[in-house]
């Protein structure tokens, strides 16, 4: 919403700076968002009078003028303008001034011989218009020497404030003066919207056929006008703020939009079909062509203005070109309508049509300012444009339902945490419109027509706030639950915690992105429900919530290596969507590693992102969620875009926990991935939580006996996997079998064909006594015959 | 026999003396004091002397025996430390050689200040919340108040998904709103959470994302009123940017599921396409709030005329780019390595009030 300063004045009394103005209005929510000076970069330049023009001696496209700046004499100034003659009045831009469309500062100087002590200047120059045929030829009775920006019409500061959906009522100049009345930056001056008496009955009456849609309606028709420009302070307050002046009867209409959000339409009474102009929902498929040129087709669901001919305008959108008022128009109907807000908003936006009208129709206008409108709108037509008003017409009711509100004076303070005495607050009430009844601490307000987003109690805590000052509301400190501050997060969240941080401490970085992905790459990766595609996705590779996280991720290492990145590792702690429902949505910690995981250097080989990393990371982030990871399982199958040979599944028993591995080639081709890429991803939340109650960790028995360590050497058939093997060694002492690992693998010679050999180191931990070589035989005994049940026998 | 002893002694002496390495020293050693050395061998013909000779002969013996192993002793120390030197010296390599290559994790600044939000609103005692992407139209919008004729509900700035059987609309939130009322239908008041997480617009430029992180604050008890709103505000913000004398304004504005609301604005400084943050004169917008409005206590089945309280919201990209100077918004989803290693953080950097919040 903008406005201008000396409009604003038309209001409001008031002598308040424009900085302490733009302070009060942001302060009591009219947010300014700017305050433009169009004069400023006018300062210098003048209104001068051409006393002489007389051809330039030297120069056939020049002239020699005399020039009276209000200086007190007359200076001579060579000017290239065709237009300038003796007797004119123009915009003088003495020497010294810097001229706005050079930036330069504009030297005296001698032009072929003749001295030119400034310049005349055309609107070009002056960033005004693209008019750079001549010099501005000023109409105007102001003296020489007034500032240019008077003459002009720009000494006015244009001020712009964003108004919230609530204020209806600040959509018009005087709403914004009430308001700054009541916070006493000024008096609000009073509105006289006397009735103007009818001097015929009229021939073309308005109505409402709906009054849901259009719960009022009123017209009038004015005889005898002559149409034309409007007067200049009008042509100038509209394009302050933006609007082109078209012809004064759509000029006056455009003023009291502007400036009592109250918009009116005139129509071409000529033009018009019958003798009743009313408000009535549009039929389906009805169409209209609107002022704006273009031709819209219509549903049931919108509202029109129309006559015996059909549709003629769009109810608090946009009038119809059909009725639309000429130079030579002699009669018109005026119309001053309500218009029901939500209609009138889902009308604009099927049609996409943002008009000054739609604006202040979808927030509300004032239902009791429908027949001041008109009388004000009338007065101003006939005061322009001549003419004789009928009476006023109309359909729909005129009475307004008055709202009241019971409300407590100590909500201020309760609610509000501001101290207002009651005696302040009455006059804020007051002062915003609203009428006060009721004593003490109790009041029953009813508040005023344009205020219709005032309902309930909170709201007038809010008023009396918002006048008083948010800048009163103190600082005051929640009180302290506990004395130590307690952990905010619950344990899956702590996980997320987890996971996020032990990935990092292994060297990955972290990722965030988008929660959708295309529908093709979704289904490779898990499925695409129908009930998780975006009916409007931002982009059509965007439409499907993502079943996983790993292709944002791979596209990004991909990126990455466009860069020069090969080596990437990043991972994403996020979500992703199994269904729609609220509980449809997994915690999950997903890497990409690509390339290597160590770079080569000058001892030792670039290690390969293989799956053995991921594997790593994968079991990293299970331990750092407390997951029990000494019991886990690893199983051989993955889903589908991983590798089937190379990949597997963290389990317990049918519970996944994880999955890693490296991806199924042409998963990588079908995302447009060269080489080969390793992935995991750790479902976060489906960990069994610990059964550990308490604090405290578990005994530690240590052992004053020092451990025994064998070695194992087993030939083994090719498909005997590690964890099978480890597992039965493990096993075949509980008690003395501290650890088994696994510190070779070979196959080749020496070797039978379909066979393996796996090397296993054993520690035996005693916990009673030191072991004789007796029991060591007798151990590594049992550990050869566990290991045979998988077929297992010792290399010679 | 003493005759032959001095020229055994010297002889040895010189051996010692002459020992170039510890090899040539212990040679030496076992030829005069070793189990057949000349000097052992003198001393087994002592018992063929008489007792006098014996006790002249021996003492002279001893003497000998004493000297030519403390020349030893001498030498060998001497020796030892040659060796140990010219090990040393053949030890030594470039210490100019690199490291062994390690890559530095990196966690992401959206994770990093959600987890700053989280400390600093845990010692105000808030506990964090969380609520499904992917809500229904109830609760992102009517139970907040937002009617169905909204504009933030149309095509324009929603995500909509197919409408759920029972034929309610479904949309990816474009709030975290939705878990306060989650949070209220489930809780009983007292209630006090953030809630950080993902939101969702239909809006992509320069400063909008289609998906944007927010955090969500709720207050509800029977006494709490724009003063704590306030102070808690104030609180978090002079923590979070780590200015203690920042200031706050609170201007009235118009949310939907608040009443009174305000919009909050930070203390800054525009110069040169800089922005500094403190006490300068000039205000920034960070956040929405107000007191939730009764109708959304209602719909969340919490008594009005009872309980209040407050919310507020903000984006935490928004802040995050305050404070860490990261200048588009855009690139925070772009997964470029490049950006993560230099706007990222390390992860012993993780927010502690008692050790100072980031940075």
């Amino acid at each position: 919403m903008k406005f201008t300063l000396s409009w604003l004045k038309r209001h409001l009394d008031t002598d308040v700076s424009l900085d302490t103005l733009s302070e009060r209005l942001t302060a009591i929510g009219l947010e300014v968002e700017g305050v433009e000076d169009r004069g400023a970069s006018l300062n210098g330049f003048v209104v001068a009078s051409v006393v002489e023009a007389k051809q330039h001696p030297n120069a056939d496209r020049l002239r020699v003028c005399k020039v009276d700046a209000g200086t007190g004499e007359l200076l001579n100034v060579v000017c290239g303008a065709p237009n300038a003659r003796a007797g004119m009045k123009a915009v003088f831009a003495p020497s010294g001034v810097v001229i706005p469309a050079t930036k330069k500062k504009l030297e005296k100087g001698v032009i072929r011989g003749e001295e030119s002590n400034g310049m005349l200047c055309s609107s070009r120059e002056l960033e005004l218009g693209d008019d750079h045929d001549g010099i501005i030829d000023l109409v105007t009775d102001l003296k020489p020497g007034t500032p240019a920006a008077v003459a002009l019409g720009l000494e006015d500061p244009v001020i712009e404030i964003a108004l919230t959906p609530n204020r209806g009522d600040c959509a018009g100049v005087l709403g914004v003066a009430r308001d700054l009345a009541a916070a006493k930056v000024g008096t609000l001056k009073p509105l006289d919207a006397k009735p103007v008496p009818a001097s015929f009955k009229a021939t073309i009456s308005g109505g409402t056929d709906d009054t849901d849609a259009c719960p009022l309606f009123m017209g009038r028709l004015i005889r005898g006008v002559k149409n034309g420009p409007s007067p200049a302070w009008l042509q100038d307050a509209l394009r302050a703020v933006g609007l082109r002046p078209i012809s004064a009867l759509v000029d006056i209409t455009n003023f009291f939009t502007i400036d009592a959000s109250r918009p009116l339409h005139v129509f071409d009474a000529a033009k018009i079909q019958g003798d009743r102009v009313f408000a009535r929902r549009a039929k389906n498929g009805e169409t209209l062509e609107a002022l704006n040129g273009k031709t819209y087709e219509l549903t049931s669901e919108m509202t029109v203005i129309a006559d015996a001919s059909g549709a003629i305008g769009i109810g608090g959108i946009m009038g119809g070109e059909s009725t639309s008022v000429s130079d030579t128009t002699t009669d018109v109907f005026l119309e001053c309508a309500l218009f029901d807000p939500v209609r009138t908003a889902a009308t604009g936006r099927s049609l996409q049509i943002m008009s000054d009208a739609r604006y202040r129709f979808e927030r509300g206008v004032d239902p009791a300012f429908v027949r001041p409108g008109v009388e004000l709108a009338t007065q101003m037509i006939l005061d322009l444009c001549g003419g004789t008003a009928s009476e006023i017409t109309f359909g729909g009711k005129e009475d307004v339902p008055v709202r009241t509100i019971e409300f407590r004076t100590t909500r201020v303070l309760a609610l509000g945490g501001v101290d207002v005495p009651v005696s302040r607050q009455h006059e804020i009430l007051t002062g915003l419109g609203c009428k006060v009844a009721g004593q003490g601490n109790l009041f029953a307000v009813t508040v005023p027509s344009w205020r219709p987003d005032l309902s309930i109690e909170a709201d007038l805590v809010e008023e009396v706030l918002r006048i008083e000052g948010y800048d009163k509301i103190p600082s005051v400190m929640l009180p302290r639950l506990s004395a130590v501050t307690r952990s905010a997060l619950d344990n899956n969240q702590r996980r997320a915690v987890a996971a996020r941080r032990s990935l990092a401490l292994r060297g990955l970085s972290e990722a965030v992105t988008w929660s959708f992905l295309d529908r093709a790459t979704a289904e490779t990766f898990g499925g695409a429900p129908d009930e998780l595609r975006l009916v409007n996705p931002i982009a059509a590779d965007l439409d499907q919530m993502r079943p996983s996280i790993l292709p944002n991720l791979l596209r990004a290492a991909s990126r990455n290596a466009a860069r020069g990145f090969a080596d990437v590792g990043l991972f994403e702690v996020g979500p992703v969507y199994r269904d729609a429902s609220p509980s449809g949505q997994d915690r999950v910690a997903a890497i990409v590693r690509t390339g290597s995981t160590r770079p080569r250097w000058w001892r030792g080989k670039a290690e390969a992102a293989d799956l053995f990393a991921v594997k790593a990371d994968a079991l990293a982030v299970l331990a750092a969620i407390g997951a029990p990871t000494a019991n886990l399982q690893v199983t051989a199958d993955a889903p589908a875009w991983f590798h089937p040979g190379r990949s597997g599944t963290l389990r317990l028993g049918p519970t996944v926990l994880a999955v890693f591995g490296e991806l199924h080639p042409t998963v990588l081709e079908s995302l447009e991935l060269e080489g080969p890429a390793a992935a995991a991803e750790i479902w976060v939340d489906r960990a069994p939580a610990s059964k550990k109650k308490g604090t405290a960790t578990p005994f530690l028995a240590l052992s004053p006996f020092q451990p025994v360590r064998r070695d194992f050497a087993f030939l083994v058939d090719h498909d005997v996997t590690a964890e099978a093997l480890l597992k039965a060694v493990r096993q075949a002492d509980k008690e003395l079998v501290a650890e088994a690992s696994l510190f070779d693998v070979y196959q080749g010679t020496n070797v039978p064909a379909g066979k393996k050999s796996m090397a296993v180191e054993v520690v035996l931990q005693p916990m009673r006594a030191t072991l004789t070589d007796v029991e060591i035989e007798a151990i590594a005994a049992k550990v050869v015959a566990a290991a045979a049940k998988l077929g297992a026998t010792l290399r010679s | 026999m003493l005759g032959e002893l001095d020229s055994l002694t010297t002889g040895a002496l010189q051996r010692v003396e002459a020992a170039s390495d510890l090899a040539a020293l212990d040679a030496a050693r076992v030829d005069a004091l070793g189990k057949k050395g000349s000097i052992t061998e003198l001393m087994k013909k002592l018992g063929g002397l008489s007792p006098e000779e014996r006790k002249e002969a021996g003492q002279a013996l001893n003497v000998a025996k004493e000297r030519v192993a403390a020349a030893i002793d001498a030498r060998q120390t001497i020796l030892k430390g040659a060796a140990l030197n010219a090990r040393l010296v053949a030890e030594r390599v470039d210490v100019t050689l690199p490291v062994a290559p390690e890559t530095q994790g990196r966690i992401h600044p959206i994770s990093q200040t959600i987890d700053e939000l989280v400390a600093i609103f845990a010692d105000m005692g808030f506990t964090v919340a969380e609520g499904p992407d992917v809500e229904d139209d109830f609760h992102n919008f009517g139970a907040l108040n937002i009617p169905p004729e909204h504009p933030a509900r149309q095509m324009h700035d929603t995500f909509y998904l197919p409408p759920a059987p029972d034929g309610q609309n479904r949309v990816l939130r474009t709030h975290t709103s939705p878990v306060q009322v989650r949070t209220m239908l489930s809780t009983k008041p007292p209630i006090r959470i953030i809630v950080p997480g993902r939101t969702f617009r239909s809006d992509y430029d320069q400063t909008h994302t289609p998906m944007f992180h927010q955090v969500e604050g709720l207050v509800i008890d029977e006494a709490t009123h724009m003063g704590h709103l306030r102070g808690t505000i104030l609180e978090f913000a002079r923590a979070f940017f780590k200015i203690d004398d920042l200031p706050i304004r609170f201007r009235p504005s118009f949310f939907p599921f608040t009443e009174p609301s305000a919009e909050v604005d930070i203390g800054c400084r525009r110069s040169g396409g800089e922005l500094v943050l403190g006490p300068h004169g000039d205000w920034l917008e960070i956040l929405g709030c107000g007191m939730v409005h009764p109708k959304v206590l209602e719909s969340c089945g919490i008594d009005s005329t009872k309980y209040q309280g407050f919310a507020f919201g903000m984006g935490i990209e928004r802040i995050a780019m305050l404070k860490y100077g990261i200048p588009d918004l855009r690139t925070f989803f772009d997964a470029d390595l490049r950006w993560l290693r230099h706007y990222g953080f390390s992860i012993l950097e993780q927010p502690d009030l008692a050790t100072g919040l980031g940075r």
